[in-house]
């Protein structure tokens, strides 16, 4: 129960469908703020007492575990190492693989649980074939992106009690009639452990200045940057370019070399591939024939696109329908058919 | 199954009734009129029962709203008069083990006030060494403001040689504050008798409401007031005195110093029987603290409600949750911060490494403790251990993918 409104209506639905609940809240921070700021939705003293108050209206015992040391290191020291390598980590989607499904859900078997619920937007049907991981019913708010690199053997004490609420202001409707607090608390966007949600000044405290040269695809030097782990592959905006490019048109970056300090950068055209190897590869039921028909989702919240699928060893390689702007190595690829998640990647 | 009356121990009915006739009659002791009469004649009374019972001067008693107040101002109270006396005096001796309400207080002056923090030396069972304190103070006594030492540990139970240690600071002219929260109520001895400059006592560590509590001054002692405003209680603690708490904190001292007799050797018991029911079930299990075999008026004593342990592979707030899920009330013994147990500055202090305080449990018996309590918590034990160590191992287990 992170504080926030989903985990509590997921937590009083879990105890309606004749569950018993034990409600707790993941302390992922050694020094948390007293309050909460902007638009984290988590781990400040604020939110852990909001959690405790909706664990009190709903009737359940409370508790706060302490999971700061295993979040650091697998969530907050990748997080800094990965856009180090010239990787775009996805710290939403670690934290569900380390920390929600993995140190959290071993806890709690081992103390006797049968399964982790949360509020995340998705559908998982436990079948005897194992689980089957679905989209929300409310395609705005579906998370099984996040979810989707979760293992199957881990997904099976997994409940999702969120799967089917239509829309996110119906929940917050439940939450009032059901006399929780944080019915109308804000939404979180922001990466929980960045403060001020400024990813790159975060990251430049930690990794600190390292200059280089931002170069056109011909390796001419059109600007300068103050550490490449300011950049993803993909960005359009803090550039920052001395010169405009040559036909006035944006330019987004295409690559970066830490080895170098190099951005290279270019036109949206430049941008499309025609292929994306991931490795990394999670299934959820049997491993994909090559050429299998899949729609491919590359962010949280972008629309998924058609691919021809191939599975090449540790390698998958997937062929968009249609040329396809580069993915940034390290950010998930989740795999459907139609609403059911198949699998997820890594980009390579 | 309740067996965490360190943290707080129910209310005394009597305690209960005479609260509930002194804030219903609701009057301000200060008021000059009939019912302001009433009251401060409740208050006066109250205060002389009190010092009675814990072997001071009703003069001697300072109504505040609970045992962090009294603490608080006890140490800066005592610091600021003293500095004010000859600015040279800004040492403060401090024991390690203290509780939050005075190690925060000590670390306030260090931090804002400009003292120096001295630690006083302690052993492996949390005893503070006489001896080696007996040589700081001799360096320069001239700068040193107070030394402050708890009666007995809230966490491992070790009652500290504070009437040593008050005479020795007096030998050198240093005032001492001792924190007697724990103790009172369970030693044969008179926090009186302590001999100290400022005492603090908590309400509801005994059978009182919380929010009431008291700071005992020694007669001459110097006091700057912490808090500011009406000038009540000799000018040292403004504010309203609570007289209804004041009079529930006086019917519950009396009691508990009454029952110590026959309270004391009895809780003691049941904690020997847990004790031993440990050990059997769990030979890795290590006692932490002092030796509950030592008499209650000797050296090295241990409270007798106290029993503290560390369980080796586990972790304390499993053990907490486990516990807790077959209804029965302990704690990890340590301060919370937003709900997580923090390392204990006690067991740090006491050469605990990290690892095995992580696997602290503290059970603490009170007056309305039973064998009953034992036979349950030896009964759920072996299932508790075998739960909270599997969560452990899995934890600890998990292999890191290098990505």
């Amino acid at each position: 129960m992170s504080g926030g409104v989903d985990s509590a209506v997921a937590a009083a639905r879990a105890v309606e469908a004749g569950h018993e609940v034990v409600g707790v809240h993941l302390a992922l921070s050694r020094s948390p703020a007293q309050q909460r700021t902007g638009s984290r939705g988590c781990c400040s003293v604020e939110d852990a007492a909001d959690a405790r108050r909706s664990a009190d209206v709903i009737g359940i015992p409370f508790y706060v575990w302490d999971l700061a040391e295993r979040f650091q290191a697998d969530v907050v020291d990748d997080f800094v190492a990965s856009y180090a390598a010239g990787r775009t980590p996805n710290p939403c989607v670690r934290c569900n693989e380390r920390i929600k499904f993995s140190a959290l859900l071993d806890r709690a078997l081992a103390l006797g649980f049968d399964a982790v619920a949360t509020g995340h937007w998705a559908r998982v049907e436990h079948g005897e074939d194992g689980p089957t991981l679905y989209r929300a019913a409310d395609p705005a708010k579906d998370q099984s992106y996040v979810l989707a690199s979760v293992p199957p053997q881990r997904l099976a004490h997994v409940v999702l009690p969120l799967g089917r609420v239509a829309s996110k202001s119906g929940l917050r409707e439940e939450a009032h009639e059901r006399g929780l607090a944080v019915a109308s608390k804000p939404d979180s966007h922001d990466i929980c452990f960045v403060p001020d949600g400024d990813t790159a000044a975060w990251l430049t405290r930690r990794l600190g200045e390292a200059p280089g040269p931002v170069v056109d695809t011909d390796g001419t030097e059109v600007g300068r940057h103050g550490g490449t782990h300011r950049f993803t592959v993909g960005q359009r905006r803090g550039l920052q370019l001395d010169r405009p490019a040559v036909d006035g048109a944006p330019r987004y970056v295409l690559s970066i070399s830490p080895a170098t300090r190099t951005v290279t950068v270019g036109g949206a055209e430049d941008l499309l591939v025609e292929e994306v190897v991931g490795d990394h590869a999670v299934w959820h039921g049997v491993v994909p024939a090559a050429g299998t028909e899949v729609a491919m989702q590359v962010r949280a919240h972008a629309v998924a696109v058609a691919a021809t699928l191939h599975v090449d060893g540790a390698r998958v390689r997937l062929r968009p329908a249609e040329p396809l702007a580069s993915v940034a190595a390290g950010q998930t690829v989740a795999l459907y058919a139609g609403d059911r998640v198949i699998g997820a990647v890594r980009a390579a | 199954m309740y067996l965490d009356h360190a943290a707080t121990t129910p209310v005394r009915p009597a305690a209960v009734d005479v609260w509930r006739v002194v804030t219903l009659a609701g009057a301000n002791p200060s008021s000059l009129h009939g019912p302001g009469r009433s009251a401060r004649r409740v208050l006066e009374e109250s205060r002389e029962t009190l010092a009675r019972a814990l072997g001071v001067g009703p003069s001697e008693v300072v109504m505040t709203a609970g045992g962090t107040e009294a603490d608080n101002l006890g140490v800066k109270g005592l610091f600021a008069a003293r500095r004010r006396q000859d600015p040279r005096r800004t040492r403060v001796l401090a024991s390690p083990l203290e509780h939050h309400a005075v190690l925060d207080c000590v670390e306030w002056l260090e931090a804002e006030q400009g003292a120096q923090v001295v630690w006083l030396p302690v052993d492996e069972r949390g005893t503070v060494d006489v001896a080696a304190t007996r040589v700081l103070l001799a360096h320069d006594p001239d700068g040193i403001a107070l030394l402050t030492c708890m009666w007995a540990n809230n966490e491992v139970g070790t009652v500290q040689p504070v009437a040593e240690l008050v005479e020795v600071a007096h030998a050198h002219g240093v005032p001492v504050h001792v924190d007697a929260v724990q103790a009172v109520g369970w030693l044969p001895a008179t926090a009186g008798s302590l001999g100290a400059d400022t005492v603090a006592i908590s309400g509801h560590k005994l059978g009182a409401p919380v929010g009431s509590g008291a700071l005992l001054v020694r007669r001459g002692v110097a006091l700057e007031a912490v808090v500011h405003g009406g000038g009540q209680e000799r000018g040292v603690r403004s504010g309203t005195v609570d007289t209804a708490a004041a009079a529930a904190l006086a019917v519950a001292v009396a009691e508990a110093v009454a029952e110590q007799p026959e309270q004391a050797p009895r809780v003691a018991a049941l904690r020997d029987r847990l004790a031993a029911g440990l050990a059997a079930l769990d030979p890795t299990a290590v006692l932490r603290g002092a030796d509950p075999a030592v008499a209650l008026d000797r050296p090295g004593a241990r409270l007798p409600g106290n029993l503290h342990v560390t369980f080796t592979g586990c972790e304390g707030d499993s053990l907490l949750y486990l516990f807790d899920h077959e209804g029965i009330a302990v704690s990890t013994g340590s301060a919370c911060r937003a709900g997580v147990p923090e390392p204990s500055h006690v067991l740090f202090a006491m050469g605990v490494g990290e690892v095995e305080a992580r696997g602290a449990l503290r059970f603490s018996f009170g007056r309305t403790s039973t064998d009953a309590d034992v036979d349950r918590v030896l009964e759920v034990l072996p299932r508790v251990l075998r739960r909270a160590r599997a969560a452990a191992a899995r934890v600890a287990g998990v292999v890191r993918v290098a990505s």
